[in-house]
């Protein structure tokens, strides 16, 4: 089945209902079945077609929601992008999918404008919220009543459904692809586990451009479920005024939200009394968190999962045995298999640290035209007709089979919940005038996880740390922008001369 | 005071937030939120420093966007919260 399927299904079932609540905003689900057909008949009129693939490059809004839906059913692949992309990067990605169209708003036009000057590609641009200030660019807003009707099959689900990209451990942001069952079987896989049903109301602040909170939409409709939408966690006390109000009860959280909630002093045990359940994962939570959540929600089953781009989800924890197993990540999700192996592929035994493998539906196609970095992920399993996800992630197993993350393969920093390749920021640094050399690192922090860490080695003396961070801004997404800058006069380098990540990690100075 | 309260904010935005760039457009009523300023650990800087810097300390109730998403709430919020009279008129 075909992910925007759901859409319409849930329209039959409920058309009156609201689907989508953002900035004050209520769209049933007949509105937001009635937008997305407007929005997919005037993509189509505009040269879209089939297979297509078109960013959607918004902050979290309704217009995100309608965008995503609109592009599936004109038939072709969407991309969303975080919105905190900047130009260079957008433009790497416009020219590696070879976009057909960008989905924006206005707050983000300069950034499209300033990437189509460095892009080879020319796509055409959809504007919301004022389109004036883009010459040659099409209002979002006229899309959405066209009148025309989208094609009715406009594809088959083993169709791409949509690229995600990722922080690529090479430097470059790599497009994972997923096709239409793809998306299906790990949304109907965590909805069962959830336990989730129409009845929900779930609260994302988490960006759509980020799996995770992506996937809190597609679920939603899914179920005919409802989906408040808000851009942002700052300001806690606001979304739980929100949620109050609207009676939520699934609440997605990334371990850095759990410690911003956890540091509020005045918050008394269920002050959210419709909530069912929250979820964590991206990094595990601390155990002293836990508990605390607990506390703070006791009616509400707290589930602790894991997962990466490459497969959506791997694993989650019954939330009876969070008693019993705290700093588990838990099982494979249902219909799915996750195995610890040795180098040479085979299943370990209890205990012994090795690579989780992923076998199941919900593991992804390939990188976008990426064969190399697509062998590396995806290998030969046991089966001679399969290929299986190598998760590049350390694990091991106790005697019930439940499993523990141990650490990274690579380098790859985890920090605000979003996975960030120290080459790409280093890359970024080496480009700053004034720098040598650079090397990047995670350095514990208790909101973040970790922080993205730069040591620098200066060749201009003059160049100072806050300059060093205003280039990276000017370069990077806000989370891949280095939170601290040291100098030094020479970088952590192994007895071979090579500089050395390790080494540069263990020269830092212990956590508070 | 109150001006001074601006200053002492903006100073600490700009070098915290902006990197020390003075050419954003950063006016009293900027949204830090909307503008794309600061972030969600941004805010618990934000909290941390008018905690340190104007000797008060913040509810959790306190910390919502109408106190402290632009230069001229905090200032507000702020002077609110150090006049002895309209505190306790709260």
């Amino acid at each position: 089945m075909r992910v925007e399927e759901n859409l319409r299904e849930s329209r039959r079932r409920h058309g009156a209902k609201t689907a989508v609540v953002n900035a004050g905003r209520r769209i049933s689900y007949a509105e937001f079945d009635d937008l997305t057909d407007g929005l997919a008949a005037a993509l189509r009129r505009q040269g879209v077609a089939r297979g297509d693939r078109v960013l959607v490059f918004m902050e979290n809004g309704w217009e995100a929601a309608v965008s995503i839906y609109g592009v599936l059913k004109a038939g072709a692949v969407f991309a969303p992008v975080n919105a905190s992309t900047k130009a260079d990067k957008l433009a790497y990605i416009v020219d590696n999918c070879r976009a057909r169209a960008i989905l924006t708003q206005a707050k983000l036009a300069p950034a499209v404008a300033s990437a189509l000057q460095i892009s080879q590609g020319a796509p055409l641009v959809v504007v919301a919220d004022g389109v004036e200030a883009c010459p040659g660019a099409v209002a979002f807003e006229d899309c959405l009543v066209d009148q025309e009707a989208p094609p009715r099959a406009p594809g088959i689900d083993v169709d791409l459904a949509m690229l995600i990209y990722t922080s690529g451990s090479t430097g470059r942001p790599k497009g994972v692809m997923m096709n239409h069952r793809n998306v299906e079987a790990a949304a109907g896989s965590i909805t069962t586990y959830l336990e989730a049903s129409a009845d929900d109301i779930i609260l994302n602040v988490l960006p759509l451009a980020f799996d995770y909170g992506l996937y809190q939409l597609i679920m939603a409709v899914k179920l005919g479920a409802t989906l408040v939408l808000e851009k942002s966690f700052a300001f806690p006390q606001a979304i739980f005024e929100l949620m109050r109000a609207e009676r939520v009860t699934g609440f997605p959280l990334v371990p850095t939200m759990a410690a911003m909630i956890v540091r509020m002093r005045d918050l008394e045990p269920g002050f959210l009394p419709n909530l069912r359940y929250l979820t964590n994962t991206a990094a595990a939570l601390p155990v002293e968190h836990i508990a605390r959540l607990r506390e703070l929600f006791p009616e509400a089953r707290l589930y602790s999962m894991y997962g990466l781009t490459e497969c959506k989800r791997c694993t989650w924890l019954p939330p009876s045995e969070l008693d019993r197993r705290p700093n588990s990540v838990g099982v494979a999700i249902p219909n799915t298999e996750a195995l610890v192996v040795d180098d040479a592929g085979l299943v370990v035994a209890p205990g012994v640290v090795g690579e989780l493998v992923i076998r199941g539906p919900h593991v992804m196609q390939g990188y976008w035209e990426n064969e190399a970095a697509t062998n590396q992920m995806l290998r030969p399993g046991p089966n001679p007709w399969e290929k299986v996800l190598h998760t590049g992630d350390l694990f091991y197993a106790d005697e019930e089979g439940f499993l523990y993350f141990v650490g990274r393969k690579d380098d790859i920093i985890k920090t605000r919940g979003e996975k960030v390749a120290p080459k790409e920021v280093e890359a970024v640094l080496h480009a700053c005038p004034g720098v040598a050399e650079a090397v990047v690192v995670g350095k514990p922090d208790p909101i973040l996880g970790q922080s993205v860490h730069a040591i620098v080695v200066l060749s201009d003396p003059k160049v100072t740390p806050r300059q060093i961070a205003a280039h990276c801004a000017q370069r990077l997404e806000d989370f891949m922008t280095p939170k601290s800058i040291e100098i030094r006069t020479e970088l952590p380098k192994t007895d071979t001369g090579k500089v050395s990540r390790r080494l540069a990690a263990e020269s830092l100075e212990p956590a508070q | 005071m109150s001006d001074s309260i601006k200053a002492d904010v903006r100073a600490f935005v700009v070098e915290s937030f902006l990197f020390g760039d003075t050419n954003y457009d950063l006016s009293d009523d900027t949204s830090f939120i909307e503008g794309d300023i600061i972030d969600s650990t941004g805010v618990l800087e934000l909290v941390a420093f008018i905690e340190e810097r104007f000797d008060i300390t913040l509810a959790d109730a306190e910390i919502i966007p109408a106190n402290l998403d632009s230069i001229a709430k905090i200032q507000a919020f702020v002077s609110r919260k150090t006049t002895p009279a309209q505190a306790m008129a709260v």
